[in-house]
């Protein structure tokens, strides 16, 4: 059972909520509680905005057991605009070409279920941006 | 009329208003005669022409997520200061375990909330509307918010399975002062009629074919506009736009003639051609394309249905502040645009069709 780590993790995973250094001011995720750019103390929750680009990207075709419902799908390295690089899956690319530097933004949605009777686990996402222009 | 049917108006101690709303439909499509294609040769009409379908990773969850993000986004609020997230569906994830405390976690509204998910086939969504009011102008809660979204379930084979669509729409209710659109009143009307429904654990519904039609969908429809018409003092022509719930395009047209409206009051929020059946969804994107386009001193005319069955029906009227708000948030029709077809095969894995076991 991982139900506690799903339900600890949630803030992080629906929403992206992260921390801010006081320190330094350094943007931080996933949240660690320590600064990774000064190793100070950093607790002050920050939530970021959801937006980004393509940092990086590969097309996962034979995936681990857990994922494999949504098989076959796009991990990629999602540099955030407020710094931090991110590892997600992408989603409803559709027929868009991906490119390193595609904008892309944040969306909740179901990463996997444990199986038949287990809980749906529910996180974030990144899409090619709804509204291009704004 | 006399006191005691005008007792029938359900109308708020406080004045109440949409003060946020936010449409979602998932972008993968289905064209109806691609669902011909495959059970009747494409012979035969089809009753729309293409309905949307979610993707591997959504269901009534992520899209009431969006949906609801889009609607605090014009609302611009504090999300802490909602008191209520309610999501009516009909294919709510879990058996037990609301969907509407993810959404709320999702959102920034918890801890300090009510969250529930409510049922009534189709107008479940118009059903947390109605109560949502009631919160609001009751002063309990400054704002609460309504969900009215589907992922709908249609046999494969069956003549549901045309039109079973999904999307949907929230609402963020709040103090008629900050509102977007006014609620003049509104009207609730329920019989028990069984022409549509789904036992535990069946993992499609049964339905009355053509007893879904006149004791069903027409009796209910019909006599909710009558009467709210009748208790707001309204005739046909005051409303600049109507929106009925769209099981199929056909219904809702014949609907409002039967009622007196023109095809140019009924068409700004008939999506049904274009996204299908979204169920408890349907009636409130309907809304939401209506706000997309309406214009201040407009009045609306809304009436849901749900099989079982009954109707919820609202008076509202636009306001003022309704052009500058609601281009912060993408409208109806940018999600209808965002599409991308599939064929039969990849809507029987989308949609969990193929037995893997």
């Amino acid at each position: 059972m991982e139900v506690s780590r799903h339900w600890r993790l949630k803030k992080q995973r629906y929403a992206l909520e992260g921390e801010v250094c006081p320190h330094c001011h350094a943007k931080i995720f996933p949240p660690r509680d320590v600064c990774p750019d000064c190793g100070l103390d950093a607790r002050t929750l920050y939530q970021f905005s959801g937006r980004g680009e393509v940092y990086s990207f590969a097309k996962v075709q034979d995936a681990p057991e857990a994922h494999s419902e949504q098989s076959p799908y796009t991990v990629a390295l999602i540099r955030l605009e407020e710094g931090p690089l991110v590892t997600a899956q992408l989603t409803d690319i559709g027929d868009q070409p991906l490119e390193v530097g595609s904008p892309v933004e944040m969306v909740t949605r179901k990463l996997r279920s444990d199986g038949e009777r287990g809980m749906l686990v529910y996180g974030y996402k990144f899409r090619p941006l709804l509204r291009p222009s704004i | 009329m006399n006191a005691s049917q005008q007792d029938r108006l359900l109308k708020p101690m406080e004045e109440v208003g949409i003060v946020g709303y936010g449409a979602y439909i998932p972008r993968y499509r289905l064209p109806a005669k691609e669902v011909s294609r495959i059970w009747t040769d494409g012979e035969g009409g089809v009753p729309i022409v293409e309905k949307a379908v979610p993707g591997l990773d959504e269901d009534v969850i992520t899209m009431s997520i969006e949906a609801a993000r889009n609607a605090l986004a014009r609302a611009a609020i504090d999300p802490s200061e909602i008191r209520a997230v309610w999501v009516g569906s009909e294919s709510h994830p879990y058996a037990v375990k609301p969907s509407s405390t993810v959404v709320a976690e999702a959102i920034g509204a918890t801890p300090h909330t009510q969250a529930a998910d409510w049922e009534f086939a189709c107008k479940a969504g118009t059903e947390a509307l109605q109560a949502a009011i009631g919160l609001v102008g009751s002063g309990m809660a400054r704002y609460a918010m309504a969900i009215g979204m589907d992922t709908a379930q249609g046999r494969p084979g069956d003549a549901l399975e045309y039109t079973t669509g999904a999307g949907g729409a929230a609402i963020i209710l709040g103090p008629a002062k900050e509102s977007m659109a006014r609620f003049e009143g509104s009207y609730s009307y329920a019989t028990d009629t069984p022409d549509f429904w789904r036992r535990s654990n069946e993992t499609y519904p049964e339905h009355g074919e053509r007893f879904t039609g006149e004791p069903a969908y027409f009796e209910h429809i019909l006599t909710a506009a009558r009467e709210i018409m009748k208790l707001t003092d309204t005739q046909s022509e005051d409303f600049a736009h109507v929106v009925f719930h769209q099981p199929n395009a056909k219904f809702p047209m014949r609907a409002g003639r039967m009622l007196g409206f023109k095809d140019e009051q009924i068409k700004t929020g008939l999506l049904v051609s274009l996204i299908g059946n979204t169920y408890a969804g349907s009636p409130m994107i309907g809304l939401s394309a209506v706000l997309d386009k309406g214009q201040p001193g407009d009045r609306v005319l809304l009436v849901s249905y749900g099989s079982g069955a009954g109707s919820d029906a609202f008076v509202l009227s636009l306001t003022d502040r309704l052009p500058a708000l609601r281009d912060r948030a993408p409208r109806t029709q940018e999600y209808i645009d965002r599409r991308t077809e599939i064929d039969y095969a990849t809507y029987a894995r989308y949609r969990g069709k193929l037995a893997l076991k």
